[in-house]
């Protein structure tokens, strides 16, 4: 983990009419660094996400992300992140291979490059069976990992990745986690949401966020320590409030 | 017996996703089928709901048969799918005055068994339920499927997406309703929340892999569990699959999981192998089997 920040979050505020969805929050990322962007269901994360990707202005505050402002160039940030939804965001009606060379090409990456970075991918994965498959075919897990390779294929200085795991099975959730660290020990900055408070302790720091603020923010070990609880659920547990049910929600709202 | 399942298969296409299963659930008890995405668990949801016959096997729910009594069945069964399937564009308090219309009763009659769930969202009776929250929308979709008052609730992934918090609650809920009678059978891939039910089937790949209850389902496991810790977490992870004794290495929270092929496994001898592979700060003990090991254990 190098020591400078490639994520520098200062006062940064989100609001929708009368509603502050992510109100006033102040952090940093270090490159390299394995962090957990944890928080119930409509605290915030997602918003807070998408103002650092690029993809929703905030209403006031400053951040950083590869280096770029997000009110000035969130162009420049889209080319050096890399972004794993939620739900699934790879063609179901393409191949493994047609999707990467897709998503490529969407990078402006070579065609030269694109092969390279393929081969790579399908050593690395064990995708020689399945690389002309149309993706729609494949289980979960499959294409949750194919879906982070794809994310890191331009080599990003970040990723982000909106809850990676939600529903696959706890074999292929240690595999994900296992290419998580492989990426973050090659210098990758991973930011990640979770629900699966086990995957909160593999995070180097971790953040909390309740009703738009962040609660809390260190390493797991602190926090344990700081909070007196066994692990992260019972840190989740005496932080996470539910937020008033009067408020809408982020994603669980698909309004 | 509320629920009895007994060897049913179903396939679509080339897809085998249900393949000779069986299980019973008793009255009064509340069943988890446990098991990831694509396991088959909304495929069998689907069929003791009787809204998909099986290609095999015979089930009976409330006593009736799946295909022969189905309308019969419809009216003692309450069924929560795992995606959201209300009226959108009706409020709250219209979508639930339908479900209850639709099962010949009112939601005064049956108030008391909604009650504590409904309070929550009565504030929010007049919002259209697609403007909902998530949390909310769940909330609604149970007291919808508890309207008639059903004799077996089936909930298909209701914690899916649900923070730590929600879903904790949502747990105590359902504890709730199981001491007024009701059997349940629910389905989740946390394997944190197995141990609130009161059996479990471990599933996956459309079959059953074991049904006990979530105290015995551990003894199942053959090995003894250590945790290892040391400070590089990654590092350490790398060490344990190269160590040519290991049996399993899954990383568990803060922990590794680690077993050893040998029946005389000796920690100390690990911890001079980690030490000399300059790990910081190494710690083994051993520890509690979870269902998570044991589902690991089966499903490799």
């Amino acid at each position: 983990m190098k020591n400078y920040n490639v994520i520098e979050v200062e006062n940064l505020t989100k609001k929708f009419g009368d509603f502050t969805a992510v109100n006033s929050i102040t952090f940093g990322v270090k490159k390299g660094e394995i962090f957990g962007f944890l928080g119930a269901n409509g605290a915030g994360k997602t918003t807070a996400m998408k103002m650092l990707i690029g993809i929703a202005k905030p209403t006031s505050g400053k951040a950083q992300v590869a280096g770029f402002d997000v009110f000035t160039h969130p162009e420049d940030i889209k080319k050096n992140i890399g972004y794993m939804s939620q739900k699934f965001a790879l063609y179901d009606d393409l191949t493994v291979k047609e999707n990467i060379t897709f998503f490529g090409g969407i990078y402006g990456l070579s065609r030269a490059k694109i092969k390279e970075k393929r081969c790579e991918l399908v050593e690395e994965l064990g995708l020689g069976d399945i690389v002309n498959e149309l993706v729609g075919s494949l289980p979960l897990g499959w294409k949750q990992k194919i879906s982070f390779s794809i994310a890191l294929l331009h080599s990003p200085t970040i990723v982000f990745l909106d809850e990676p795991t939600g529903g696959v099975d706890p074999i292929t959730r240690r595999q994900f986690w296992e290419m998580i660290y492989k990426s973050a020990n090659n210098g990758t900055t991973i930011f990640v949401t979770t629900h699966y408070m086990d995957e909160a302790e593999y995070c180097d720091r971790v953040s909390i966020m309740v009703d738009g603020k962040i609660e809390a923010l260190d390493t797991p070990k602190k926090l344990k320590e700081k909070y007196n609880a066994i692990n992260m659920n019972e840190v989740f547990l005496k932080l996470a409030r539910i937020t008033s049910p009067a408020l809408p929600q982020g994603k669980g709202a698909n309004i | 017996m509320s629920i009895s399942v007994q060897h049913i298969s179903k396939s679509f296409k080339t897809v085998n996703a249900v393949n000779d299963v069986s299980f019973e659930v008793k009255e009064g008890e509340l069943f988890g089928l446990i098991g990831p995405d694509g396991a088959g668990k909304t495929t069998i949801f689907r069929i003791l709901t009787t809204l998909l016959f099986a290609d095999k096997g015979t089930v009976t729910v409330a006593g009736f048969d799946v295909v022969d009594d189905y309308k019969e069945i419809r009216n003692h069964v309450g069924y929560m799918p795992g995606k959201f399937s209300l009226y959108q564009d009706l409020t709250v308090e219209e979508n639930l005055n339908f479900f209850a219309t639709i099962f010949g009763t009112t939601i005064e009659e049956n108030y008391e068994l909604i009650k504590d769930i409904y309070v929550q969202i009565e504030p929010f009776k007049n919002r259209r339920a697609g403007a909902l929250s998530g949390g909310m929308k769940q909330k609604l979709a149970l007291s919808c499927a508890l309207i008639h008052k059903p004799k077996v609730l089936f909930l298909d992934e209701p914690t899916t997406g649900v923070d730590p918090v929600s879903r904790k609650e949502f747990w105590e809920m359902l504890k709730r309703l199981q001491q007024k009678g009701i059997t349940i059978l629910v389905s989740t891939p946390y394997m944190d929340e197995a141990e609130l039910c009161d059996r479990i089937a471990l599933i996956q790949h459309g079959k059953i892999l074991q049904i006990d209850t979530p105290q015995e389902i551990v003894k199942h496991y053959p090995k003894k569990i250590y945790d290892v810790k040391a400070d590089n977490m990654y590092r350490l992870l790398e060490s344990l699959k190269s160590y040519e004794h290991h049996y399993s290495v899954y990383p568990f929270g803060e922990f590794v999981h680690y077993t050893d092929k040998r029946e005389d496994f000796n920690p100390q001898e690990l911890q001079q192998y980690l030490e000399a592979k300059k790990h910081q700060n190494i710690k083994i003990e051993i520890t509690k089997t979870t269902i998570e090991d044991t589902f690991m254990e089966l499903a490799k």
